[in-house]
């Protein structure tokens, strides 16, 4: 099974029918026992359970940031190799990027209300995930924006692989323009190296949230190939329709034009 | 090369006759300078103090909203279609006709900013280095903002949609250029750090922008 072979939808639905219930299956075990471990895992001594909040918040800015790699991934497919499936895999990813990220950013601000007093604070790493989220949105706008899918497509992916390129851009001139304006920083987080305790639970989050985002993008690649089925079967239906109304309508439209010419 | 130049010239020319719309730039520049102290008050000292920045992101504006007709003339009338076909690689087009724009469209903001600089209150050293890092940026917003110019005229769709999608990523310039422009008002950073990273991104997007509209518009013309 190359992924070639993939390019046929039938095939893929088919495949995915298959594994789909195995992927639920491990993201709900993986879950449920990150969520253990995390709910048991020893309160920080400064921040208290607080800290607790980052098992759900670090998967994911994590995933926040390689979905847009996926979706870099299938740009590249929709560009260069003209894969069938690659614009429906970049479609179906990028409004579960943005959930991510805006996962990531709520987090975020509920652990720094406490921890910081505020709920937002225009930190460097905040700034630059608040406009990749702005980035996701935009790229969302423009899927909806157009309604044939090939044609956005085409610019969704070329806008895409722009992003990849700037993202970093973006990231080292926040980065450097926070630096600027905030010399006296707010304390950071994850400065110093884990702990084993705090570690394990976290990798197992993190492998959670990276078996959920692979599950529930196969599941919405699912649901956007067969929506495009819906859509080219109802417009085969429209036109089969307009078609007869016209053959009926025809030589209605002469007796008619020929009345109006005698009268 | 001369294919090039011709293009460069005749854009400039429609741009600056009746219907070209460049100069609009300079007036929408204007007016949205003139809006701020009715936003922020007319406190002099506030203004000399919010200035580069209130610049800036009029240029930023006005330099976006104009890119709009950049593809979009040329698509109506087919003779995009015909710069496509021509022998010339269309990467290279697209770099000239940004060119082109941004010397009709760019230049006369640049060229306005003393002018806008009195009235925000700019002393002369202030209203250099903003018009100098405005001359240093401000490609970098026309050739990312062409990425976005072809886009729109792919896609059919203009106006907010494309600023949307092309204003984040004019982000870098922004920092850079009004961090640029306060280091050589009140420093206490020195000047040629951040300029010289405006620079660099003026020189990446010159890369960036003519392969990225090509692409689109390859890839979108039917």
């Amino acid at each position: 099974m190359t992924l070639i072979d993939l390019a046929n939808p039938t095939r893929f639905l088919a495949l995915t029918a298959r594994v789909l219930p195995w992927l639920a299956a491990a993201t709900v075990a993986l879950l449920a026992i990150g969520l253990y471990q995390s709910a048991v895992a020893p309160d920080d001594y400064q921040q208290g359970a607080t800290v607790k909040i980052m098992f759900i918040h670090v998967p994911n800015a994590w995933l926040s940031m390689f979905v847009w790699g996926v979706m870099s991934i299938a740009s590249l497919g929709t560009l260069v190799w003209r894969h069938p499936l690659a614009d429906v895999a970049a479609k179906a990813a990028a409004p579960i990027g943005a959930a991510f990220t805006f996962l990531a950013l709520l987090t975020g601000s509920l652990w720094g209300r406490p921890m910081w007093g505020t709920y937002w604070e225009w930190d460097a790493r905040l700034t630059s995930v608040l406009i990749l989220f702005l980035m996701y949105l935009g790229l969302m706008a423009l899927w909806r924006a157009v309604d044939d899918p090939a044609r956005a497509a085409r610019a969704a992916a070329v806008l895409t692989l722009v992003g990849a390129i700037n993202l970093p851009i973006i990231k080292f001139s926040v980065d450097w323009w926070n630096t600027l304006h905030q010399p006296a920083s707010v304390m950071r987080m994850g400065g110093p190296a884990l702990d084993r305790s705090f570690l394990i639970p976290l990798l197992v989050m993190a492998i959670a949230f990276t078996l959920l985002f692979v599950t529930l993008h196969l599941a919405a690649m699912r649901n956007e190939i067969l929506r495009r089925r819906v859509r080219s079967l109802q417009m085969i239906q429209a036109s089969r329709i307009a078609f007869s109304s016209e053959l009926g309508a025809g030589p209605r439209e002469g007796s008619a034009s020929k009345g109006a010419g005698t009268a | 090369m001369t294919a090039l130049a011709a293009l460069i010239r005749r854009d400039i020319r429609i741009a600056l006759r009746v219907g070209g719309g460049a100069l609009i730039g300079v007036l929408f520049f204007l007016t949205v300078v003139v809006l701020m102290p009715f936003a922020v008050g007319p406190d002099l000292a506030l203004l000399s103090r919010l200035g580069p920045a209130i610049l800036w992101l009029g240029a930023l504006l006005a330099s976006l909203l104009t890119l709009d007709r950049l593809f979009m003339a040329d698509h109506e009338d087919g003779s995009l279609d015909l710069i496509a076909m021509s022998r010339t690689p269309l990467e290279l087009a697209c770099a000239a006709k940004a060119l082109a724009h941004w010397l009709a469209a760019g230049l006369p903001l640049i060229i306005a900013t003393p002018v806008l600089g009195l009235l925000l209150n700019l002393d002369m050293v202030a209203t250099g280095a903003v018009a100098l890092t405005l001359l240093a940026g401000t490609p970098a917003l026309t050739f990312t903002g062409m990425i976005g110019a072809a886009l729109a005229v792919t896609l059919h769709r203009g106006g907010l949609l494309m600023a949307v999608l092309v204003l984040p990523l004019s982000i870098p310039v922004l920092i850079f250029g009004v961090a640029a422009s306060q280091a050589a008002i009140v420093g206490p950073m020195s000047f040629g750090a951040p300029f010289s990273i405006l620079c660099a991104l003026s020189l990446v997007s010159l890369v960036v922008g003519p392969f990225a509209a090509a692409a689109s518009l390859k890839h979108g013309l039917d």
